[in-house]
């Protein structure tokens, strides 16, 4: 894949991308989680068209009720897009049915069509609804939200560190890279190339260990005990709860339109 | 390599997901409350290696280490890929949310199989045998990876065989990548911070 697609790949900002302050930004992030979470579950796991097809133009209205950053954004979908593509080019031909074309004597199928379609209606729908309504909070807001809605307290934890220390390692990888350009390192498609790295995730793995043995005895002198304690001042507003019923009229709109019958 | 929603087959999406989900659960039971410092620090370092773009001819590879990942954190290298492919698919848009299960399970199996079965023998040989040894880590979880990829896909219906023979091949690069890289770290970690790999150890 083309570099300058990845390029939302290649770097860890997500503590530091400002978001412009949204409609979406007014409703408790576990009414977020919850709705985006419904909404992927009834799209993906739906057996015909039209629901994928509803599902993307709601996931317009959340991307732009989240008011995302629009080269972001688009950058992003077009990067899925391709992997999408490299998946569901084939299928008209590799699925058999009935006849709808025929290219160079291959014969595409009009079932695999249609279910090629219906893949990319779904990813694309999904991931503007989640860039929209999860990707629009700080990930330590995402880890609280999660420990609210009762996930597990050690994986809650484990994320919340995780989220803490990109920003530091991102850091040190930057710096640590500097220095190898500095002595003039150039990545190529080489062996050299690729022991150098090797030993700067090496040494990056080390550092991170030492600094983790310094940040636990840190910790411990201030009396932690393998608890945090998560403080936020989330609110579940009416609003929410409009969201949540919301949710379930589509739940069982989607029903009603029968789309899980094969 | 990520599954996006909406590709695969019902049952396979939940049979991955109830299996990511026993891996994970296995992963947090074995996790002592007092390492979650270092192991979100180890989970940290490997999501920021995983965005090391590699080149490779006119395009790029990026990093995904599982060996590795499976070497250092044994079985909590299931509840650290969940995060980190949770935080990419919401972040970054990459892969999708209800095939979490699926993904999460295609990386993280291959990490703790490789990972636990070679730990103990790099832990007690010397560099060079050990950075050998890590290359085929990096290899095999690689491969592993590869063969659940196409696997998944390949369950969800025959129109798809042609798309897991190409993911197959795609992951040829990525083999030999992950394994110089992997075998390079191995290497380094043995001879600078020998106790590494038993200071990660979970007890």
């Amino acid at each position: 894949m083309p570099q300058f697609l990845e390029h939302s790949m290649t770097a860890w900002k997500g503590q530091r991308i400002e978001h412009k302050p949204s409609l979406v930004d007014s409703f408790d992030p576990r009414a977020r989680i919850l709705m985006a979470v419904i909404f992927a579950l009834l799209v993906v796991f739906s057996k015909n068209l039209l629901l994928p097809f509803i599902g993307l133009i709601i996931a317009f209205v959340f991307a732009c009720l989240a008011s995302l950053h629009l080269k972001r954004t688009f950058r992003r979908v077009i990067a899925m897009d391709l992997f999408v593509a490299m998946m569901i080019i084939m299928l008209p031909f590799t699925v058999t049915g009935d006849e709808l074309f025929n290219v160079f004597g291959l014969s595409a199928s009009k079932e695999g069509f249609m279910l090629a379609i219906a893949i990319a209606l779904k990813a694309n729908a999904v991931v503007l609804t989640m860039l929209a309504l999860v990707g629009t909070m700080e990930a330590s807001t995402l880890g609280h939200a999660l420990g609210r809605l009762k996930v597990p307290e050690k994986l809650v934890h484990l994320l919340l560190f995780t989220v803490r220390y990109l920003d530091v390692i991102s850091r040190e990888y930057r710096r640590m890279r500097k220095a190898m350009r500095a002595r003039a390192f150039v990545p190529k498609t080489n062996v050299h190339t690729l022991r150098s790295i090797g030993y700067l995730v090496g040494m990056l793995l080390v550092r991170s260990l030492e600094r983790s043995e310094r940040i636990y005895d840190a910790m411990k002198c201030r009396g932690y005990c393998g608890k945090l304690y998560l403080f936020d001042t989330m609110a579940w507003q009416q609003r929410d709860t409009g969201l949540i019923i919301l949710a379930v009229l589509f739940a069982i709109f989607s029903i009603a339109s029968g789309a899980y019958t094969v | 390599m990520h599954i996006v929603d909406g590709a695969l087959s019902d049952s396979v999406v939940i049979g991955g997901a109830v299996a990511a989900l026993a891996g994970i659960a296995y992963g947090i039971k074995r996790m002592d409350l007092d390492r979650i410092p270092q192991m979100g620090m180890l989970s940290a370092t490997f999501f920021i290696a995983s965005l090391i773009h590699v080149p490779v001819g006119p395009t790029s590879l990026h990093l995904i280490l599982n060996g590795l990942i499976g070497l250092a954190l044994g079985w909590t290298a299931f509840p650290a890929l969940f995060i980190a492919l949770l935080l990419q698919a919401v972040f970054f848009g990459y892969g999708g949310i209800v095939v979490l299960g699926v993904n999460t399970l295609n990386i993280a199996l291959p990490a703790v199989v490789m990972g636990l079965s070679f730990r103990h023998w790099i832990q007690t040989s010397q560099p060079k045998q050990a950075a050998i040894l890590g290359g085929i880590v990096g290899a095999g979880s690689v491969v592993l990876t590869a063969i659940m990829v196409a696997g998944s896909l390949a369950l969800t219906g025959d129109g798809f065989i042609v798309a897991a023979k190409l993911s197959l091949i795609s992951h040829l690069p990525v083999m030999v990548v992950e394994a110089l890289v992997t075998a390079a770290a191995v290497h380094l970690l043995v001879r600078v911070k020998p106790d590494f790999f038993s200071a990660t150890r979970q007890s």
